[in-house]
């Protein structure tokens, strides 16, 4: 680290910081709790927290929203902030919500065929398929397996 | 703020409120896009993130159920997990330039030839429409073509729902 830590590098960082705890949350929600639909929003925060991360990346101090004034006189002393970012997330947002949509209906139809939607109950539901699937197959082989 | 919400998001077991918070998470980082100057960006979150992903999962909601089991695992190795991913990504960031300049390589090559170039070329005073639309359309055709598929996908998974329902077999709601 040749910069070290002085205080310009840590107030410089800590959007990027704050974006990461975040993302964390939502990565938490996903991963430890059980409902299937509590894990849809921790997944909405995670993304939402990367899209925060790459608009912050395209901010300029001093900087406008990239947007000419509507009589094209440009003035070239005016900072723009970066477009690219802005781009790319609004094609991300759309996106998101098609998985969104998409991951909800899922949930819909795993409530249908077995009438829950927390993952522990699922898994049990599952194991005791594959148990009695297993027995017919060993009944079938004669007894043995 | 967007801390305490997410973190709220963890402790409730009622999903009516997760629900609710996440459009308030929406509607909070709407406000922070503003913040950094993407207003385009900003009114997209604030209309789908807050609007429309809201009333998906609503509707989710009203078909399946609506509170949340206590979780029977340990939530120790997930947490681990989780703080160990964030220290790696923290670790990344080392790297990255301040907050704000205007000479960070992501603010240099294309971008900055877009604000020159997208009045001549397009002229539409937005820069963000002209490259959405025209230096990047292809890209944007690609989204059409993601947000096709899953609307297929989701008629196909939930379409027969209804009349499954009433011929009196599949769900129970």
């Amino acid at each position: 680290m040749a910069s070290g830590f002085t205080w310009d590098f840590i107030v410089g960082h800590l959007n990027y910081w704050m974006f990461i705890v975040l993302m964390m949350t939502g990565f938490y929600i996903v991963v430890a709790r059980g409902n299937l639909v509590k894990k849809i929003a921790g997944l909405n925060i995670f993304q939402t927290s990367v899209f925060m991360l790459y608009i912050s990346i395209g901010k300029v101090t001093g900087g406008t929203a990239p947007i000419f004034p509507a009589d094209m006189n440009i003035d070239p002393e005016t900072v723009y902030s970066n477009p690219v970012p802005h781009v790319l997330i609004l094609t991300a947002i759309v996106v998101g919500v098609a998985t969104t949509a998409l991951g909800l209906a899922l949930i819909v139809r795993i409530r249908e065929e077995y009438d829950t939607i927390e993952e522990d109950v699922i898994l049990e539901a599952e194991r005791k398929i594959a148990a009695k699937e297993n027995r017919a197959y060993g009944d079938a082989m004669g007894g043995r397996a | 703020m967007l801390i305490a919400t997410a973190l709220s998001v963890v402790q409730t077991k009622r999903l009516f409120a997760v629900v609710m918070l996440s459009g308030v998470f929406s509607l909070l980082s709407a406000l922070l896009f503003v913040m950094l100057d993407a207003v385009d960006v900003a009114f997209t979150e604030a209309a789908v993130g807050a609007g429309i992903s809201t009333v998906l999962m609503l509707g989710t909601l009203a078909l399946t159920s609506r509170t949340e089991r206590t979780p029977t695992r340990s939530s120790l190795i997930p947490l681990l997990v989780v703080v160990v991913t964030g220290a790696v990504l923290v670790y990344g960031t080392m790297d990255m330039p301040n907050f704000g300049l205007a000479d960070t390589p992501a603010n240099n090559h294309i971008a900055a030839e877009f604000l020159k170039q997208s009045p001549h070329e397009i002229g539409i005073p937005n820069v963000v429409t002209a490259i959405l639309a025209s230096y990047r359309g292809y890209d944007t055709l690609g989204e059409v073509v993601v947000v096709f598929t899953a609307g297929i996908g989701v008629l196909l998974l939930i379409g027969q729902l209804g009349r499954r329902r009433r011929k009196g077999k599949g769900g129970k709601v």
